[in-house]
């Protein structure tokens, strides 16, 4: 056998060396983005002089801009709302039938999740086109006015919800699935011979059992809904007049298709404190709760 | 407070029949005991007086009321669950009041129920705290404080000492008992150990392969099992089986043993076994039976030495377990602590004929 050189052999400079790759991972894709966004957000749009916060004061000084901030948390709210929703009712709906029969119903269950969604983005806005799609052919066959899905303010808002609900909503299901089968049933036929209803087991064992992977899933998908781009990008463009823009649309708009990457960096940098509190906030519930079941 | 019958109790699942028409009176205040090896339909059983189980034929009743289709909440029954199941997000005195809080009963009601029963268990200094904060042995408690609290007229018990350790086990089946002594609720109580089952019950129901073997008292089913089955279940270590011909030897009906002694029958068994002269049964000795030659305790001159050769020797302290070889079979005997038999010796050892079961091998059935 080799013998290894001696600063090889102590074991803390084994695994020191081990973990290279995964710190240079983090720098280069999490760390050197970050810190240069940073940089950007704070130069001149030709990006010739240092301006401070000069963006930041721009950006607070523009209607746009807080139109963009007002529609960003009513999409991620409104969409994460019915996204745990429905998540929660079909899981429900899964856990009741026997086993065997629901792998083919989480698979199929799962597709819009797993289509890349600029793809089915684009099947749905084929449907939205307000002249020769099925779905306002069907309205009209059944004597319903047509509907302006994207030009119309609340319709655009709308759409871009529902597709987002329904790319999103399977992720949630699948949680929430693997939380219910985590559930003891033995916690439910309990209930049963304490006189609980369903609604009641629902509310007193399955909800409080599974609030903490609750919680982690809304904040994971309160973080990727706020960051949310190809779905607006493909169907509106952040149309009509921009009442559809989203932080990540809003940020392209300004930074790339308007030439101005400095104040682009300022917009995507917004997002970050707020997600940040957010986060703290709800993982320290987690913890508190995990530590009180365990 | 109320009887239970179970009447010709059939379950199956798909094509598998668990449990093979029961037929069960349980009197008011019994504590009676499903006992078994797993798999004998025992748990199924309770399930289905629980009405967790829906039940394939036959009637279940408690009281006047026959509860086939009557949900488990309705039918005034409380379980406690192997695993104890309490909720892992409620405090023990929410645990225990959770049953009593879903049917709307007055909080004051509730308080004092909670505190009765926490004082009968002594869990009184619990209530505050949450499942994972206790040991193996509260937790129990707690699951059997969620049932008193119900005031239910019968207790259903699902192997509820398996998870304890031994010692453990020893407290909480004393403790069982004087709660059954103090409450005199009727009880149904299911489990693989034969100690409990002796040692809780006022009747024990040996079951096997979804049928019912015996059902008396444990000192019926110990000293007089019905079947092989329950002869070979009951008891530790079990009894020895082997092969033996009745036979009529110097005016006396005899049980020669196969490569043993031959033991002379009480008259009585003598009777009831002449019939059989001449055919090969099947011998039940228990190995307390089996005692050393210089035998003190009880002088029972009945006895018939014989001299096998010693196997294994497992001392346990107040008693000895010998394994010996007789012909063919291995045979287990329990000696006293004075005398040392060890492995590989030649010793005498005296057949005590006086607890001698014979078992018919085409029917099983103890003659």
């Amino acid at each position: 056998m080799r013998v290894l050189p001696p600063l090889l052999r102590r074991k803390p400079a084994v695994a020191v060396l081990m973990c290279v790759p995964l710190f240079a991972l983090i720098l280069g894709l999490v760390a050197y983005p970050f810190f240069h966004a940073l940089f950007l957000a704070t130069l001149n749009k030709a990006e010739t002089a240092f301006v401070g916060l000069d963006n930041f004061s721009f950006l607070f000084g523009r209607q746009t801009f807080w139109m963009v901030v007002r529609q960003s948390l009513l999409f991620a709210l409104v969409a994460v709302v019915f996204k745990a929703l429905i998540g929660l009712a079909a899981a429900h709906a899964i856990n009741t039938i026997p086993t065997k029969g629901q792998r083919k119903w989480r698979g199929m269950m799962l597709i819009p999740w797993v289509i890349p969604p600029a793809l089915s983005t684009l099947g749905w806005w084929w449907l939205f086109e307000p002249t020769y799609s099925a779905i306002n052919w069907g309205l009209t066959k059944l004597a319903v006015p047509a509907v302006p899905w994207l030009s119309d303010t609340f319709w655009a808002r709308f759409s871009i919800i529902l597709v987002n609900v329904w790319v999103g909503a399977p992720f949630f299901l699948i949680m929430y699935l693997a939380a219910l089968k985590s559930i003891p049933g033995e916690l439910y036929e309990a209930a049963e011979m304490d006189g609980a209803g369903p609604w009641q087991k629902f509310f007193y064992i399955t909800l409080p059992m599974i609030r903490n992977i609750i919680a982690i899933t809304t904040l994971f998908s309160i973080i990727v809904t706020l960051a949310n781009f190809d779905i607006v990008r493909v169907l509106t463009q952040g149309g009509p007049l921009n009442t559809t823009h989203l932080f990540a649309t809003y940020a392209f708009r300004v930074g790339i298709e308007s030439g101005d990457i400095p104040l682009g960096a300022a917009v995507s940098l917004f997002m970050f404190p707020m997600l940040a509190i957010l986060a703290f906030i709800i993982l320290r519930n987690v913890r508190r709760r995990a530590a009180s079941l365990a | 407070m109320a009887d239970v019958t179970l009447q010709n109790l059939v379950k199956t699942f798909d094509t598998v029949e668990a449990v093979r028409g029961i037929d069960l009176q349980i009197p008011n205040n019994e504590f009676v005991v499903l006992v078994g090896p797993s798999g004998c339909g025992k748990s199924t059983v309770l399930r289905m007086i629980a009405g967790l189980e829906d039940i394939t034929s036959g009637d279940i009743r408690i009281g006047d009321l026959r509860v086939n289709d009557v949900p488990p909440k309705d039918r005034n029954i409380a379980m406690v669950f192997q695993n104890y199941a309490l909720y892992p997000h409620m405090t023990v005195e929410q645990n225990m009041s959770f049953g009593l809080r879903l049917r709307k009963v007055a909080k004051a009601e509730i308080r004092g129920k909670v505190q009765r029963a926490a004082d009968i268990l002594g869990i009184a200094e619990l209530l505050g705290r949450r499942p994972r904060e206790l040991s193996g042995g509260q937790r129990q408690r707690v699951a059997m404080g969620r049932a008193i609290v119900r005031d239910p007229q019968v207790f259903l018990f699902d192997e509820p000492l398996s998870n304890l350790d031994a010692k453990l086990r020893g407290q909480m089946r004393i403790e069982i008992q004087r709660l059954h002594q103090q409450l005199r609720t009727t009880t149904i109580y299911v489990t693989h150990d034969q100690v409990e089952a002796m040692t809780l019950a006022d009747r024990v129901v040996v079951m096997n392969a979804g049928r019912i073997e015996q059902a008396g008292t444990p000192d019926e089913v110990y000293h007089q099992p019905r079947t092989r089955f329950v002869a070979g279940f009951m008891g530790s270590p079990a009894m020895n089986f082997l092969n033996c011909q009745v036979t009529e030897e110097n005016g006396h009906t005899v049980a020669r043993l196969a490569d043993g002694p031959a033991l002379p029958l009480p008259a009585e068994q003598a009777a009831r076994v002449r019939s059989y002269a001449g055919r090969t049964l099947v011998a039940g000795l228990r190995p307390e039976n089996i005692r050393e030659a210089a035998s003190h305790d009880g002088g029972n001159s009945s006895g018939i030495p014989h001299d096998v050769s010693i196997d294994i020797v497992e001392p346990l302290g107040r008693e000895t377990i010998v394994y010996f070889r007789l012909g063919d079979s291995t045979l287990c005997a329990r000696v006293g602590t004075e005398v040392h038999p060890r492995a590989g010796e030649q010793t005498s050892l005296v057949f005590h004929p006086d607890r001698l079961h014979l078992i018919d091998p085409e029917t099983d059935l103890v003659l």
